[in-house]
């Protein structure tokens, strides 16, 4: 493999810039005659704009201009829409209300934007914002949204009830039948919180005009330029593709907020045409909490049939997914075809039904936050199997051993066919990480000093790099989820990488050169990565879902193919052999089983030059793949938690966090441990910490981190890791993405261990000491009456 | 407005800024150091922290008029040209950043949480130390290694210094 081939430990080539404060962010852009932008925002849930007077705020110091609702429907430019299109089980479509880019007339949550203010300095922008005259008639508001039927309608004539939509997987008949055969049922309640993603850089935007190219350049904090590109031309009218440059230069974390447009980076591109300057918004971090959008927001109730032996028979779900007051870019494909696909989890479940109910509620648009749709799949089944064994007095292990799937490829009762992976061998490996022999010593150390300790397993499965594009368009994408890659072999043999997708922490320019230096045998010194600008990057989908190894990677291997095809045959040309005896390695091209070769940059600059090529055959070393994976990858582990908890303070303490996973092969095991490290993180801080809490008129109270408990070095221990390697059969590299993983496994584990620490089976993310406290209150009660 | 003189990173700046100007925006918008990073606006987050006169202070919420006369340090200057800070050797080594922006406010804490404890540093410790920055990537667990690295590392390098 080389020192810094496919496999190795090598430290990251970005880290340079960072380390030093040279990255540039969206932020850090600085344009001349650059002026700001401040929106003016509803107090509000929910309410009537009565009217809106800009005049005061017009005579404000530095003030270039007030932008309002009605201005941008003016100028024609679209409403925001979702990319996804489901339908109900009756065969009607979503109902998708207007979501306009300041709505002129009612405003549905707290933040919404509904009017901007240009001036020259942004304190000067956010003392105008105060002056800006709003009236409101406020109404009531939709949060309690397990309710919604029952609650204000938030799109009247589009959503009477409130529902988007009433959707189901699986056959309803069969699992029914299941359950009336069943030995045992066992029935489960529960909430998935709802979270605000956090990304560290808030979201930021910065438009120019060039009034003489007709040309805007908009730099922003995406996950996707290129879709961002797409949208905003296609269906929002901002400018013409071709006249619209996209750069998503350095972006300080996305963890799926990124992903999506919003309509502060539309008006800012308005708004950079109409004053003809260039205009940056930045959010700060109360704007992040109110308006970037939001994660996860179940009410599932489920129930799961058994056999006599223990077998799982049959799992039927209930869940309302809550998406807030408008449907963003992606937030119909979360909840359905990202959560109820993996309700089989790593078990052999022949029947499956989901229902899944839609709905709006007066609350921030929610959408997909790392992981999306699986940690909630997996949190219900992984505390479903907890609880089950729990009611049949049986080792949770034993229970998980006992439906593992062991036959691969598995196809499940709702649509994944599942590649293959070790089940039995990642729990082996997670119970020796943990020393699971030895727990029982220490339970009884920790009763010695009055302590709870309880320990929890969660054993997921996930799909990955979601593909191919043809089976997406089938289930409603409005997208397809094919990568791109350009290999530019320069002629002095220095290769650039240009690739579709972004990097905003997962390190693709340390692993996208691995894969190249793997390759050639050419020092990753010598590889850079481009990525992340429309005028470089000819189209690309971006990055989310862990795709960026599987499916970004394997376009680079795909592109890396033909490369070496090419540069195969200039070698044998040159050295008058057969293009099937060029052996690669080590920077050269040798000729099988001889002592001729040549360097690598002897080929390229061949390759150039042009004066001795095979015949016919075009100049240059520049090669192109779209690259389209025939199937989802299916990372999969089994993480273990040990909690120890102080009865008398309800504080709960993670001791050991182990986490095993297969992620197939892995290009940088310290860039793997660490994204796997962050998800953990997430993860926990859904479980112990994070949680969105509006209150009954739709207030966000959890709008800064003095309120949002966001996880901190001292919240979370050292984490232990392991791994299995089950190479993907399906693509290129066998990799299977591992960027998810943490966040998806860690919450059942964590609140698993608790349950078991405190004896109850019914405790809520997250898991608080108060609500701890509470649950070991209630757990002494019966003892009490006797 | 003010009169504001400081040196920055070595540097004597003499500028005329408007009361209500931060150190943040002195250091990013006059100065062109975007280095230092504004992640929550209430001193919660720490991705603003630089150092005046050797202690680690968020520049987010500190009027620059207030600080005229300090000597300020940023992470542009934390390197001694060419030749990085043992702190931020140690982030790279143990992948301790992974978006990045955090970085320059976890390492200028680093360095100030190594600062302040000549007798060494434990886990716990560290940990208890970094809570006035968050990370939303790492999940800390390599930047608490990176900061029990560069302890070493500066203690070994104090002590070859004064060695010679």
């Amino acid at each position: 493999m080389g020192a810094e081939g496919i496999g190795a430990r090598v430290v990251r080539k970005e880290d340079g810039r960072f380390i030093t404060g040279a990255g540039q962010y969206t932020d850090d852009v600085f344009e001349r005659q650059m002026c700001a932008a401040v929106f003016v925002r509803s107090p509000h849930a929910h309410a009537k704009v009565v009217s809106i007077d800009p005049s005061a705020a017009k005579e404000m110091p530095g003030v270039i201009d007030v932008i309002v609702g009605q201005d941008i429907i003016d100028a024609g430019i679209g409403n925001l829409i979702c990319g996804w299109a489901i339908q109900s089980k009756d065969g009607t479509p979503m109902k998708m209300a207007p979501y306009n880019v300041m709505d002129p007339g009612t405003v549905r949550y707290v933040g919404q934007p509904v009017a901007m203010v240009i001036a020259e300095t942004r304190a000067e922008a956010e003392d105008a914002a105060e002056a800006v005259d709003v009236e409101y008639d406020p109404q009531p508001a939709l949060t309690d949204f397990a309710n919604y039927a029952s609650g204000p309608v938030v799109h009247p004539g589009t959503a009477d009830d409130n529902m988007i939509c009433d959707w189901q997987l699986g056959d309803e008949a069969a699992t029914d039948a299941a359950f009336a055969s069943a030995a045992h049922v066992v029935e489960i309640s529960l909430r998935n919180n709802r979270l605000v993603p956090n990304a560290m850089e808030p979201r930021s935007a910065v438009a120019q005009f060039n009034r003489a190219e007709d040309h805007t350049t908009l730099w922003t904090t995406s996950q996707n330029p290129h879709v961002a590109r797409l949208v905003l031309s296609a269906f929002y009218n901002v400018a013409p593709e071709h006249k619209l440059r996209v750069i998503a230069p350095d972006v300080g974390g996305g963890f799926g907020s990124k992903i999506y447009i919003y309509p502060e980076e539309i008006a800012c591109c308005y708004a950079a045409k109409r004053v003809g300057r260039p205009v940056k918004w930045t959010a700060d971090r109360t704007e992040a909490f109110m308006t970037d959008a939001h994660g996860r927001d179940h009410v599932t109730k489920a129930k799961m049939a058994f056999d006599a032996d223990h077998r799982i028979t049959g799992f039927k779900v209930d869940t309302i997914a809550n998406l807030g007051a408008y449907m963003s870019l992606f937030s119909s494909a979360t909840p359905t075809y990202l959560y109820a696909t993996l309700l089989s989890g790593q078990y052999d479940i022949p029947n499956i039904y989901a229902n899944v109910k839609l709905v709006y509620s007066h609350t921030t648009p929610v959408d997909a936050y790392r992981g999306a749709g699986r940690p909630e799949a997996t949190f219900l089944v992984e505390r479903t199997m907890e609880t089950a064994a729990r009611q049949f007095g049986m080792s949770p292990i034993e229970l998980r051993r006992k439906n593992f799937i062991t036959q691969f490829p598995h196809q499940t009762p709702v649509l994944m066919n599942y590649d293959p992976s070790d089940f039995h061998g990642l729990m082996d490996k997670a119970l020796a990480a943990i020393d699971f022999d030895g727990y029982p010593a220490r339970k009884a150390e920790s009763e010695r000093r009055g302590m709870l300790r309880g320990i929890g397993f969660s054993s997921y499965i996930e799909a990955c790099g979601i593909a191919p594009s043809q089976a997406v368009g089938s289930l409603g994408a409005g997208v397809g989820l094919w990568e791109s890659a350009e290999i530019r072999v320069n002629p002095v043999g220095t290769i650039e990488v240009l690739s579709g997708c972004h990097s905003h922490g997962q390190s693709h320019e340390t692993t996208y050169a691995q894969i190249v230096a793997h390759r050639f045998g050419v020092p990753m010194s010598n590889v850079s990565i481009v990525h992340g600008d429309t005028d470089k990057v000819q189209f690309g989908m971006g990055t989310y879902g862990s795709r960026s190894g599987p499916v970004g990677g394997g376009a680079i291997a795909k592109a890396l193919d033909k490369v070496e095809a090419k540069a195969k045959l200039i070698a044998a040309h040159l050295m008058e052999a057969d293009a099937g005896d060029i052996e690669i390695e080590g920077g050269e091209l040798k000729v099988a089983g001889t002592d001729k070769k040549l360097a690598w940059h002897e080929v390229c600059l061949a390759a150039y030059t042009a004066h001795n090529l095979p015949e016919g055959m075009e100049p240059g070393l520049k090669e192109t793949s779209f690259y389209d994976p025939a199937n989802f990858t299916f990372p999969a582990g089994t993480f273990i938690c040990e909690v120890e908890v102080d009865p008398n303070t309800g504080v709960t303490t993670i001791v050991n966090f182990v986490a095993v996973d297969d992620f197939g092969i892995i290009i940088n095991p310290m860039v793997v441990e660490g994204q796997v490290h962050g998800g953990l993180a997430q993860g926990i801080g859904q479980a112990l910490l994070e949680g969105c809490v509006y209150d009954d008129e739709g207030q966000l109270l959890t709008a800064s981190y003095m309120d949002y408990a966001m996880p901190r070095a001292d919240d979370l221990p050292s984490f232990g890791l392991d791994h299995l390697e089950v190479p993907n059969p399906n693509n290129p590299l066998g990799v299977k993405g591992c960027g998810e993983a943490g966040a998806i496994g860690a919450p059942p584990a964590v609140i698993n261990a608790i349950t078991d620490a405190i004896g109850t089976n019914d405790l809520q993310m997250p898991a608080t000491p108060e609500k701890v406290w509470r649950a070991i209150q209630s757990t002494k009660m019966p003892m009490a009456a006797e | 407005m003010s009169e504001v003189k400081l040196t920055v990173n070595g540097r004597n700046i003499s500028k005329s800024v408007s009361d209500r100007t931060l150190l943040v925006e002195l250091l990013r918008e006059e100065l062109g150091l975007t280095g230092t990073h504004v992640g929550c606006d209430t001193s919660q987050c720490g991705a603003c922290t630089v150092h005046i006169d050797g202690n680690a202070v968020k520049s987010c919420t500190v009027l620059a008029a207030q600080v005229s006369g300090s000597s300020v340090t940023t992470i542009e200057g934390l390197a001694k040209g060419d030749t990085l800070h043992p702190m931020q050797e140690a982030f790279r080594t143990h992948h301790g950043l992974q978006c990045g922006f955090c970085t320059p406010g976890m390492i200028m804490m680093g360095v100030d949480i190594v600062n302040r404890h000549p007798e060494g540093l434990d886990e716990t410790t560290i940990r208890k130390e970094l809570e006035g920055n968050i990370c939303r990537c790492t999940g800390y667990h390599n930047i608490v290694k990176a900061i029990a690295a560069a302890a070493e590392d500066m203690r070994a390098g104090a002590t070859s210094l004064a060695a010679e």
